[in-house]
């Protein structure tokens, strides 16, 4: 049976991975997918506490219901987020970070 | 769940993810991200959590990314131009997750560790009848009834606190998507000069 720091270590290798995406891919596209996994890890990580730290004995229903908002408000958050990436390209004709430079000091 | 299961979707959803930075075409990152997603579903169901693993396979695999990957045709991206690696970022992201891995590592090797407790037949009829000495579910209701068969009713379980404890989120919750929605089409419009 795995335990509870096996379902919190991978799900920190996981998060690592999406990090280290973000900062080291130039796609804004990708960095944008780096971050779904980013949520995906945290989102591991509440349903593992609620299903060791058991209320009544059941798996508790509040992580999982935490859960199910980061899910609607991540999938909130892809919609606009794509229709920014969108409205960019169709300004600038890229999506690389190296060449959407206007912005820095 | 078995431990060989445990460790064969965290493979898939690790390998997944590994994939996802290391592929140059942005359609294999997003079939990668899939691939880990599945994976993650996967542990999901392996922890009894199964309403969250479903809507992990129908909002994220389905939605989610079969937007990211209309929006990639969409816009008909090339697979990245070679470019000379800058090696700062590679540096600055392998020390950020070696780091944060490390710090992980530290932490967990000092935490008590716990197994799942189980979930057989006898452990859910207890719950069952908690559940129904606090008033929380009704002694013939879908909830107890399931528990008394031996099965876990996941999904009334979430739906009966979704509509009571969380009926106020649940509502602003649909207010978002909403103003996800208008936003994301006033975005996407083309402005009328």
């Amino acid at each position: 049976m795995a335990t509870l720091n096996n379902y919190l270590l991978v799900s920190g290798l996981l998060f690592a991975i999406g990090l280290a995406g973000v900062v080291l891919r130039r796609n804004i596209i990708v960095i944008f997918m780096c971050l779904e996994l980013m949520l995906s890890a945290a989102n591991l990580t509440l349903v593992a506490f609620s299903r060791f730290h058991p209320s009544h004995g059941l798996p508790e229903s509040n992580g999982q219901i935490l859960v199910f908002f980061v899910i609607t408000v991540a999938a909130a958050e892809v919609a606009v987020g794509l229709a920014i990436i969108v409205a960019l390209f169709r300004a600038r004709q890229t999506l690389s970070t190296d060449d959407l430079t206007s912005m820095k000091g | 769940m078995p431990s060989y299961l445990f460790w064969l979707f965290s493979i898939v959803m690790l390998g997944g993810g590994v994939a996802v930075i290391a592929l140059r075409n942005p359609v294999s990152s997003a079939l990668a991200v899939v691939t880990c997603f599945i994976g993650l579903a996967g542990l999901f169901v392996g922890l009894s959590a199964f309403f969250v693993g479903v809507i992990q396979i129908l909002v994220y695999t389905g939605a989610v990314m079969v937007l990211f990957i209309f929006i990639i045709m969409l816009l008909d991206l090339k697979a990245g131009a070679k470019r000379a690696k800058p090696v700062v970022p590679i540096v600055a992201a392998l020390t950020l997750a070696i780091a944060f891995i490390a710090q992980l590592a530290g932490v967990l090797s000092h935490t008590p560790d716990t197994a799942a407790p189980a979930l057989d037949p006898a452990a859910l009829a207890q719950a069952s009848s908690e559940l129904v000495d606090a008033g929380t579910i009704a002694a013939t209701g879908k909830i107890a009834t399931a528990l008394n068969a031996g099965s876990l009713p996941d999904v009334h379980l979430i739906g009966r606190a979704l509509f009571t404890d969380y009926n106020l989120p649940l509502q602003i919750i649909g207010v978002l998507l909403l103003v996800a929605t208008v936003g994301a089409v006033t975005l996407s419009k083309k402005t009328q000069e």
